[in-house]
């Protein structure tokens, strides 16, 4: 065809298909590549083995080796070193954890953190969630309530004002993340709305909420909200709390909502309609559950934030976790071994806000799995 | 093939559409009678997708009336239900809904709408999948699916409804060419069945087989109508002609 010669080629056939080679390595081969990679690298191990060694024969010394764990004598014990005092907790775990509560009666809020624990951790099994897991948990909220209350069935009436430590701080962060959500949702949609009127009220609520800081909110619920109605019209300290606490987070999470829903293509809207499914149903079957996958990351971020915001009732004078350890360190046989006793705190803590955040990970892999686009 | 319009199952009168200043349907008049297949083709931009929304109401018209199985399309939320029970439609990119399987997806509809029972709605799914030869599917979820198995799930997940029209929107514009005869299968074997249908398509092969009218879209007017074997050898538009040389070319 043409004179000169052709010399584009592409040679046909090739081996049977065979697995990837593997990657080198174990143990040795990691430190090389990771650790002794190059001279500055080298450096900057021996740096911080340096560190290490250190630092963390003096925090073992400190918190193991030298400590004192029992509060049989007093203080005593820990006068008598310079480990840490871990008698501390012993001493005062029961104020810590419960608060203002009356003790004989600890036993029942307890109960209520172990109704509250374990539900969760069933919840958080996807085969379990059925509806028989709503109707468990309605069981167990009366259970909760009428543990927590009193006043019936021979319990001796433990009105909120009462309430205090971890129950409380649990009751607080329950309460706000499973009424917020749904505010939320109702938020976001209404952001949506084709009424004016409807989206102006939801843009209004969202953007004052956000506009101020949670302090001023809880203020506004626990000091400004009575003055202005009358006192047998007003609900407790808990319930204004909570409310403010709800709204707080459910401004937050509408926003998280707002952002999901926007990513869903509006190809999903039109096919739900097309198959003549109205507003509520397209709106929980098919654009709800697919928001939710998206805004997992980012509303399990809000919640965590939600748990560790139960300390701002403190301000209000509600004793939650932390509230409580800080007026049991008020004794001044103790109150020099706040930071062992605040050491315990941040460990609840942690464990609760690292477990929820290994759950969403785990959550997030499970609901994607069907998911490969 | 009767053209009259008392029989027609949709009518088009006089159908304009604005989005904002922009003119994008022009005096459309149109029937569709019971059981007709008509294929819609032109330029994009033409008006040709916006004409076949308007029809199950995914957009609004402005002007005229749309008449869809005696029941006219207006702001009545009720009529727009109605119409919508009784006309399916297929999508470019299919729309199957991600997060359910298959089956889920061919069975929420009559489930939730028409209150099939669930065993009924499965029953029924599985026949459909049958006819689109993807049972092996069923519990699979969209994205493990092909381009083309898509395409044959949507359908199915359409005739779940048991419509009387079915509307296609570029349903084989998306796909790899390997994979078009076998979504133009199944809409041909739907075609056999007497479904009544409009398709917007650039499947030529399939207007010539397939379609009692193939109608021409420019600008937003109906340039040319006519049964497919005038219209491809006949055309008597000078912009119809100009097209069909562009899109038979190659």
């Amino acid at each position: 065809m043409t004179s000169h010669h052709l010399i584009s080629n592409a040679q046909t056939g090739a081996s049977a298909a065979r697995p990837a080679p593997v990657a080198a390595s174990g143990l040795v081969h990691w430190a090389r590549h990771n650790l002794f990679d190059g001279i500055h690298n080298t450096i900057f191990t021996l740096l911080c083995c340096a560190l290490l060694i250190a630092t963390v024969p003096d925090l073992f010394r400190w918190a193991i080796w030298d400590a004192a764990w029992t509060s049989a004598n007093g203080a005593d014990a820990c006068k008598a070193t310079t480990g840490a005092c871990w008698a501390v907790v012993q001493e005062k775990y029961r104020l810590m954890l419960f608060g203002t509560y009356p003790y004989e009666q600890h036993w029942r809020g307890a109960l209520v953190v172990l109704i509250l624990g374990g539900m969760s951790i069933v919840s958080g099994f996807r085969i379990f969630w059925t509806k028989w897991l709503l109707v468990a948990w309605g069981g167990a909220w009366v259970a909760i309530f009428v543990l927590q209350l009193g006043g019936v069935f021979g319990l001796v009436s433990t009105p909120t004002h009462l309430w205090g430590g971890l129950p409380l701080t649990l009751l607080i962060f329950f309460g706000t993340v499973i009424g917020g959500l749904p505010v939320a949702i109702l938020l976001a949609l209404g952001r949506q709305s084709n009424l004016p009127i409807i989206k102006a009220l939801c843009i209004g609520f969202v953007e004052m909420v956000r506009g101020v800081p949670l302090v001023t909110v809880l203020f506004m619920a626990a000091l400004i909200f009575p003055l202005f109605v009358p006192e047998s019209m007003t609900p407790d300290k808990f319930v204004r709390a909570l409310i403010g606490m709800l709204m707080f987070f459910a401004a937050y999470a509408a926003d998280i909502f707002r952002g999901g829903l926007q990513a869903i293509p509006r190809g999903q809207y039109e096919a739900a309609e097309a198959l003549g499914l109205p507003y509520w149903q397209k709106t929980t079957r098919i654009i709800l559950p697919q928001t939710l996958r998206i805004v997992l990351p980012a509303l399990m971020n809000d919640i965590i934030r939600a748990f560790k915001n139960t300390t701002f009732i403190a301000i209000i004078g509600l004793f939650d976790i932390l509230g409580a350890t800080k007026s049991a360190l008020e004794d001044p046989i103790w109150v020099s071994y706040g930071t062992e006793a605040y050491l315990f705190v941040i460990a609840l803590y942690f464990v609760v806000c690292f477990s929820m955040s290994k759950y969403s990970v785990s959550l997030e892999r499970d609901l994607n799995k069907g998911n490969v686009r | 093939m009767t053209n009259a319009s008392d029989s027609a199952t949709i009518e088009l009168r006089n159908v304009n559409k604005w989005y904002g200043d922009f003119h994008v349907l022009r005096d459309i008049n149109m029937q569709v009678g019971r059981g007709e297949k008509v294929v819609i083709c032109g330029p994009s931009g033409s008006g040709k997708s916006t004409l076949i929304r308007c029809i199950n109401r995914l957009e609004e018209h402005q002007e005229g009336d749309i008449i869809v199985n005696g029941v006219e399309l207006t702001q009545n939320v009720k009529n727009i239900d109605e119409v919508r029970r009784h006309v399916g439609m297929v999508f470019q990119n299919f729309n199957l809904f991600p997060h359910l399987t298959v089956l889920d997806n061919l069975v929420l509809a009559p489930n939730l709408v028409n209150s099939v029972p669930r065993q009924d709605a499965e029953n029924l799914a599985m026949e459909l999948l049958e006819r689109v030869r993807i049972p092996e599917q069923a519990n699979k979820y969209p994205g493990q699916l092909s381009g083309g198995q898509q395409q044959r799930v949507a359908i199915a997940r359409s005739l779940m409804m048991k419509p009387e029209v079915m509307l296609f929107d570029e349903p084989t514009s998306a796909l790899d060419p390997e994979m078009i005869s076998e979504v133009l299968d199944v809409m041909g074997e739907l075609a056999d069945d007497g479904m009544t249908m409009i398709c917007v398509t650039h499947e030529m092969g399939f207007a010539k087989q397939v379609a009692d009218l193939v109608v021409f879209m420019a600008d937003g007017e109906v340039v040319e109508a006519a049964p497919p074997t005038e219209f491809f050898t006949n055309a008597q538009n000078p912009r119809t002609q100009q097209f069909l040389k562009q899109i038979l070319s190659h």
